[in-house]
Order: C-alpha cells, then structure tokens, then sequence
C-alpha cells in the first residue's frame, strides 16, 4: 500500500471503528432512508390504489415509480452529502483536528478518506431502504439497469461537492456552520424536481433548476422509468455539471484552508 | 547541523502581534525549552512550527524542509504532544495508536504499539477508551502518541501540565531516556520551571511575541542572580533587569 493510501485508510479506519463501537450511529445510518421510504412509500400506495379504483391503473404504477425511486435515489445524494460532512465534524466535535493536521495527511487525502466514508455510509443507509421498497411495494429500483449505477454516480458526486462547500464553510466559520451539514441539501430538494418535472416550475426559475447535476438525473430517471429509454442528454449534463461544480467546490476549499491557517483556526474550530 | 531553524519569524492577527520578528536555532539532539506567560507567542510559535499556522513574515526550517513549501516531508519526521488537543475518546487507546501508525506511515505499527505499551506502561489501556482515562494515563497515550513515528523533532506544549508530581516525574524521566536513545530534537513550551531546568539545555524567553532572553538553566541564573528560574521568570515578567 503506498503511504497515500496508507493516510486514506488510516483515517476511514478512525470512523469505521468509531462504527464498530456505537451501534446508534450504526441505527442512524438506516433510520432516515428507511423512514422516507415507508413515508412516502405507503402514501404513494395510498394515492396508486385511489387511481386504480378510478380505472387509471397505469398512471397510477407510474406515479408510484416515480415517487419512490424519486425518494431512494435522492436518499443517494443526501447520504453521500452528509457523509462527508458528519465524518468531518466527528473529528472537531472529538477535537482531534490537531493532531490530524500535524500529521503527514494531505488535505487531498482528507477529502479522499471523507468520500470513501461517504460512499460506505451512503451504501449502509440507502441498501436496506431500497430492499424495503421491494419487500413493501414490490418496487425495484434495479429494474432500471445498468443506468442506474450512473444515476448513482452523479448523485454521489453532487452530495460530495456540496459538503465540500460546507465543510469549507465550517473552516471559515467553525462549528456555528454544522448546522449546515444536515440542512443545506434539503434546500435544493425544491429545484431538484425530485419528484415532478422541470417544467412545472416558473420560467425563471428552470435555468436554476437546469445548473443543478440532480435535475438532469431525475429528468433522466423518468425517461426510464415513464417511457424505457436512457436520455443521454440529461447524462452528460448531470456529468458536465458535477465536473464543473467538483472544481469550483474544491478551489473554495483549497482556498479556505489556507485562510483556516492563516486564522489559527485548525487549531481553536471546535470552540 | 540545525534540526530547527527560524528566521525573522512574525505572526499578526488583525492589529495584533502574536509573535514579533523572533530567530533561533535548536541543534540536533538539543532539548530546547520556550519559556512565557500566558500570550506571550509560545503556542503561536509552535503551531507555526507544525504548519498549523501560516507566518505572516519569515522562514521556517525544520530538518532541512523550508515548511512554507516542504512541510509535509517534515511532518513525517516530526511529532506533537499537547493536552489541550484530544485524541478520539470514543475509542480505544490501540485504536488511537493504530490511526497514527497509518497516518505516519509506521511499519510494523502493531510491533510499535507494543514497544510503546511496555516503555510507558500502557499494556492495561490499550483496550480501554481513551475517554475513560485519568489526566495521567492521558498524558502517557498522547505521549505515546506522539512517539509512533519514531519522531527525530518532538514538540511538547506543556507535556505534564494537570499531572500529579509522581506521574510528570515519570513523564520527565521518560522524555530523557527517550532522548538520549534516539537523539530526537525536543522543543518544550511549558510553564513548569523545574521542569525546564531538568530537560532542557537551552531557554528561550518569549514575552510580548519577542524572544527577550535566552541562554541555558545556568546561564540565566547567573545573569539574573537568582537561584531558579522561577525568579527569572519573574523578573521577566514584571520587567526586572538582568544583574
């Protein structure tokens, strides 16, 4: 193992044991999906049989699809988004940063241990979400093939570089930022159309909506499952995207833990 | 040849000047203590050290490293003890230990944990919580700690600080054996007087963000006709000129 790699898995070791030994974290990991799923999961039932019944039987297999791989593939992004941020405050709220920042550690292999937690923590909460989406409501999110591992990707991505943001946020203005870490996804859940077409917002606000990688994955996500076709369109858009913002969140945080060395502030952020 | 070397060395906070225009050497081998009051720039200076900090003016050294542009290959030779930084406390003192070994890259970490468990006498903590422990047993973790890498510079902020005086004798006798085995540099900021005179061979007085004395245990004594440096803290401190 070369002494990079050797720096990433020292750090995921750190939370992995961390995991080993609290088995309410471990519970947290699957706590929200699963709740969203069975949320959203029996209102969508409820609203699928009222359409049944209402002799618009397909409508209804439809909106239920939508809905729930809406849910479980935004549970994608939000997990991987605050994966990183929640394993990164581990190490203020622990007020370990010195002695990690002392180390040989590189920021880049910081950043690189945070997204590897970021993708375990993802895969622990997301998994059982979507194995009870199938036991529940016979919905399976794989049946969108191969695509879907795409899908993933760019969700993936896009909860990385907005922690990175935060993250970037909490070393410019420490602790009083976490807040943020479980917060600030939330907010583009609205212009992410999760859940409803792009279409349905104003005019004005569709270009926002637009710059954000979810959308296009979403508008994606309904071509498959509404019409059984891949829109490589919206793929390389999501992909572009993602490209673009990954650049500009790492400058930023390039840029602010500079400034957190200039401030002294590795060493006073938990304060 | 200098495992230290500071040049011109500020470090401004808005209107404040943390640490002013300070210089110094420590040799290879050397235990070096950095004596003032509370903001005086020790901690400053010694974060500045470690990279934690950015100068606001001049240069920094450390095994030959310029740590503006170098100091990750410094760090891996170098290592920090300080009880106002933590070690996860949720988890075990092996545990810790092992994080570190991967962190500085140590080969055979377990084999190290090991060694340091018998040489401090962590053997009974290595399962225990980090958490769980007292001041003392803390104290020799994060001494442990700081020793995984096997450092060839240790710079210590306040090593026995909140120590009961049986368990810091035991800190002190350890860092001197450890010493003048592996001939590791040592930089000491400490308030513990006796302390200073006991491991070091040389002492920088900072107050105000400027070095204003230095000199070894005995030459300060002499210069200030005192009979410990507790006094010559004193004088400094409330601006008594040397005899």
């Amino acid at each position: 193992m070369t002494p990079s790699l050797r720096r990433i898995w020292g750090l995921m070791y750190r939370h992995l044991a961390l995991y080993r030994r609290s088995w309410p974290r471990l519970l947290e990991l699957a706590y929200w999906p699963t709740l969203q799923m069975c949320i959203w999961g029996f209102t969508a039932s409820f609203f699928s049989a009222r359409l049944g019944a209402a002799g618009a039987g397909g409508l209804a297999t439809t909106a239920l699809a939508t809905l729930l791989g809406g849910v479980l593939l935004w549970e994608i992004a939000l997990r991987s988004q605050m994966g990183v941020a929640i394993s990164f405050l581990e190490e203020i709220w622990s007020r370990n940063l010195g002695h990690v920042f002392v180390s040989p550690l590189r920021p880049w292999e910081l950043v690189a241990a945070l997204i590897a937690m970021s993708a375990l923590r993802m895969a622990a909460g997301v998994l059982p979400a979507i194995l009870l989406a199938w036991a529940l409501y016979a919905f399976d999110l794989f049946a969108m093939g191969p695509v879907l591992i795409l899908f993933a990707l760019n969700l993936m991505a896009m909860g990385w570089w907005v922690s990175l943001g935060v993250v970037s946020l909490i070393l410019r203005h420490g602790a009083g930022a976490e807040a943020l870490a479980w917060s600030v996804l939330f907010g583009l859940t609205p212009l992410s159309a999760v859940f409803y077409p792009v279409s349905v917002l104003p005019a004005w606000l569709q270009p926002v909506s637009l710059a954000l990688p979810s959308t296009h994955v979403f508008e994606g996500m309904r071509a498959v499952l509404n019409q059984g076709r891949i829109d490589w369109g919206h793929l390389a858009w999501a992909t572009g995207l993602n490209l673009l913002w990954l650049l500009a969140a790492s400058l930023l945080f390039a840029r602010q833990f500079r400034v957190a060395r200039t401030k002294g502030a590795l060493l006073s952020i938990g304060e | 040849m200098n495992a230290i070397e500071v040049a011109g060395l500020s470090k401004r906070y808005d209107a404040t000047l943390a640490v002013d225009d300070i210089g110094f050497a420590v040799a290879r081998g050397a235990t070096v203590g950095l004596l003032g009051g509370n903001g005086a720039g020790k901690t400053t200076t010694i974060a500045m050290l470690l990279g934690l900090l950015i100068p606001t003016a001049g240069r920094i050294a450390v095994l030959g490293h310029d740590m503006a542009r170098d100091r990750f290959a410094a760090l891996a030779r170098m290592n920090f003890s300080s009880p106002y930084i933590a070690l996860p406390h949720r988890l075990s003192v092996a545990e810790n230990l092992r994080i570190y070994g991967h962190l500085y890259n140590v080969r055979d970490t377990e084999g190290r944990i090991r060694e340091l468990a018998a040489e401090l006498d962590l053997g009974e903590l290595l399962d225990r919580r980090a958490g769980d422990l007292s001041a003392g047993q803390k104290t020799r973790v994060a001494l442990a700690k700081s020793l995984i890498n096997r450092p060839e510079v240790l710079l210590l902020d306040e090593p026995t600080a909140s120590l009961d005086p049986d368990t810091g004798d035991l800190v002190r006798t350890w860092l001197e054996r450890y010493r003048a085995q592996s001939g590791c540099t040592i930089l000491l900021a400490s308030h513990n007087m006796a302390e200073v005179e006991r491991l070091c061979g040389q002492v920088l007085m900072m107050k105000r963000g400027r070095i204003v004395d230095r000199g070894s245990p005995a030459e300060l004594l002499t210069r200030y006709g005192r009979d410990d440096l507790e006094a010559v803290f004193l004088d400094i401190a409330r601006d008594r000129r040397a005899a």
